[in-house]
């Protein structure tokens, strides 16, 4: 059970950087470590103890697999977590050459 | 094996969290690649090398837009100053904190052990093996089972990458 709260660990502190953090790209890398902590976690969840790559080869057809399920899902959010990064780090780039600033509070003033 | 993955977490916890509180951005960004990489070591001992492989080319990708990103920016970030009363918002976010995690362990506590053999979900996906004609499990669930949810996957990259285009592109709408 502690390699969950390990792992959970993780995510606040990916939360406390998301909430506390003023420079936008801090609180890019704290949404990047919020959502990598879920992705261990899942797969966390389908380890099987002894089980070997879910890859049919020669001599393994029939030992026991570890969960091919959550890997298949998260597979699909990785790509995913690329591509809202990349569109966040975008939005990033385009506000540092609008106000010359990553600080939240600064653009907040130089607004209107 | 369960004591690698300890060590692993723990090292990527001190990673985010000196990533978090760097006071330069350069150093902010290549600390955050010790959470991405050992994310790829833990893959790899979970026994997921598909997702290890994926993880590997995301977390580069990743680090190259953020370095771009950064790169001629003024990046030193000022430094709070220590006030009283920020130790007292330390303290309530540490009390949160511990009030997170207790609900995480009652939430979770449903869940099987580490390591638990539970194969209920995916037992008819590794029978299917013989039918989608895939050594891989992990593929043959992903392109054959789950097809649509790869289409779906490629249209979100695909809007993505439009997006970032649209954001970035320098020529912008003519003035009338």
């Amino acid at each position: 059970m502690i390699i969950y709260i390990l792992c959970f660990i993780l995510f606040l502190v990916g939360l406390y950087g998301v909430v506390s953090k003023r420079n936008l790209i801090k609180i890019i890398i704290g949404i990047a470590i919020m959502e990598y902590s879920i992705n261990l976690f899942f797969i966390m969840i389908g380890y099987i103890e002894g089980g070997t790559a879910p890859i049919i080869t020669k001599g393994f057809e029939h030992s026991k697999f570890v969960d091919p399920l959550p890997q298949a899902m998260i597979l699909t959010s990785i790509v995913i977590g690329l591509a809202t990064t990349a569109l966040l780090l975008a939005v990033a780039i385009r506000l540092y050459q609008k106000y010359g600033t990553f600080d939240i509070n600064k653009i907040k003033d130089l607004k209107g | 094996m369960e004591l690698y993955l300890i060590i692993i977490l723990v090292l990527m916890i001190l990673g985010s969290i000196y990533s978090l509180n760097a006071s330069d951005l350069l150093s902010a960004v290549i600390s955050y690649g010790i959470v991405g990489f050992g994310l790829v070591i833990a893959f790899l001992l979970l026994q997921a090398p598909d997702l290890a492989i994926v993880q590997v080319v995301v977390e580069v990708a990743t680090l190259i837009i953020m370095i771009a990103a950064i790169k001629n920016t003024q990046s030193k970030i000022p430094k709070m100053e220590f006030k009283p009363k920020i130790a007292i918002y330390y303290a309530i976010t540490l009390i949160a904190a511990l009030v997170f995690i207790l609900i995480f362990d009652r939430a979770t506590g449903c869940l099987s052990q580490f390591g638990a053999d539970t194969m209920r979900m995916a037992q008819p996906y590794i029978d299917g093996a013989q039918h989608t004609k895939s050594a891989n499990l992990v593929t043959g669930v992903v392109f054959d089972y789950r097809a649509y949810d790869t289409l779906g996957e490629a249209t979100v990259l695909f809007t993505a990458v439009i997006g970032v285009l649209t954001i970035l592109r320098i020529k912008g709408k003519k003035e009338k």
